[in-house]
């Protein structure tokens, strides 16, 4: 099948049954994209597909066929993204296991909301577990992204 | 996962051939509950039939007094979709308590519907907007559609198309988040059709979607809205049934007050 990841057109064989995850991390040595729970509740796997984020753990490779995804290695082209830095800056992390899940919905989340408020952050990112930080950073990294991004 | 066959089809016509190779084989559209319950090995389809890209099953449009939305459309278009905010404000409303931003990004309105979770939201809004769900085969009405847990009068093979949404005066939905999963506690969908009728469907908090038609009696009368029998709730470790029926009234009292009265 044919798939586009972070820009390259990639042409290959999976099974029946391959989740999209499992051929950016086995096959195509993506292994940004984390796999946390498998059962769809962590977020730790999201990427982008078509502009939308999806949990790759939930979906078969099959389905994706013909689609464009953006792995967390495809926000950083040149220098980091503004999220990453501001996840960075404002310490968004403490293990980092959720972090890219995290920066890949609040990429989605500032495209929907450029100015967003606590609530409408706790909405976008409710598809992301964190275990460590409790999630004050995490919203404290989302809005200095926000700021980073409009320029301020 | 079990292994099986993946096809897919480019169109209706080819999906329900494709349908007929095996017993076991199943459609599959965002996959958001499938998926998950093949990973634990308690479903074994044959076949996967993917209809979750098929542009003819993802209509959103306006037909005399129905709004009409295709089975494939994903609870993030319903959600943002200016033409369902506009004629049924309360399925967008829905729509956007569904899940989470990944999940409303591939989970379907006929996958919802056809494997009515006793607390999943959309059956809800179906039953309380006397949908019609129209199938490769016939129009089924709301009111036959849901037969209990996890259960609905679909043949096997038998493919949901588009729902018939019967537009109201006006609309809300009101839920009760089980904090974990996002899933309703409690979930309350209100249509009024005429100045003392008003529909009534509750989610989530019983063996399926029902009409509660002591709390519509009441509306019509302008009497007090009637405490909801707990005897035959939904007991488990998230809420008692005495709990979900004190929060059903409380609901659908929030849902009122979001109506214009």
């Amino acid at each position: 099948m044919k798939i586009t990841i972070n820009g390259t057109v990639q042409d290959i064989a999976v099974n029946d049954n391959t989740l999209l995850v499992d051929v950016l991390r086995d096959q195509l040595h993506l292994t940004g994209t984390h796999v946390g729970c498998d059962t769809s509740q962590c977020g730790c796997c999201t990427v982008q597909m078509n502009g939308s984020t999806i949990k790759s753990c939930t979906i078969l490779a099959l389905q994706a066929q013909d689609a464009q995804i953006t792995t967390i290695e495809g926000l950083a082209n040149q220098g980091l993204h503004p999220v990453q830095e501001a996840f960075s800056q404002e310490h968004g992390l403490q293990c980092g296991f959720c972090t890219p899940g995290m920066i890949m919905s609040t990429v989605q989340l500032l495209k929907d909301f450029p100015n967003p408020t606590d609530d409408q952050i706790m909405a976008g990112l409710a598809g992301n577990l964190c275990r460590c930080t409790g999630y004050v950073n995490i919203i404290a990294a989302v809005k200095s992204a926000a700021k980073k991004m409009q320029g301020q | 996962m079990y292994p099986f066959h993946y096809l897919r089809p480019t169109s209706i016509l080819e999906a329900k051939q494709q349908i007929l190779l095996d017993s076991e084989a199943k459609f599959i559209a965002g996959g958001m509950t499938l998926l998950p319950a093949m990973k634990h090995r308690l479903a074994n389809p044959s076949h996967l039939i993917d209809i979750g890209h098929l542009p003819e099953l993802g209509c959103v449009e306006k037909r005399e007094a129905y709004l009409v939305i295709g089975a494939g459309t994903k609870h993030m278009t319903v959600a943002r979709d200016t033409l369902v905010k506009s004629s049924i404000a309360g399925l967008a409303e829905l729509a956007i308590l569904i899940g989470d931003p990944q999940v409303r990004a591939r989970g379907t309105l006929g996958g919802s519907l056809a494997n009515n979770d006793p607390s999943a939201d959309y059956p809800a809004a179906v039953l309380a907007l006397n949908a019609n769900i129209v199938t490769d085969q016939r129009t089924i009405a709301a009111k036959d559609f849901f037969q209990g847990l996890y259960t609905t009068c679909l043949n096997d093979g038998e493919l949901i198309q588009e729902v018939q949404f019967k537009i109201p005066l006006q609309s809300t939905y009101v839920k009760l988040k089980q904090a974990a999963s996002g899933y309703a506690l409690a979930g309350v969908f209100v249509a009024q059709y005429g100045p003392n009728e008003f529909n009534v469907a509750v989610t989530g908090v019983g063996n399926g979607v029902f009409r509660w038609t002591d709390a519509e009696n009441a509306l019509s009368k302008n009497k007090a809205i009637p405490v909801l029998n707990h005897d035959q709730l939904m007991e488990d470790i998230h809420a008692s049934g005495k709990y979900r029926a004190h929060m059903t009234k409380v609901l659908l009292e929030k849902a009122l007050t979001q109506l214009t009265r």
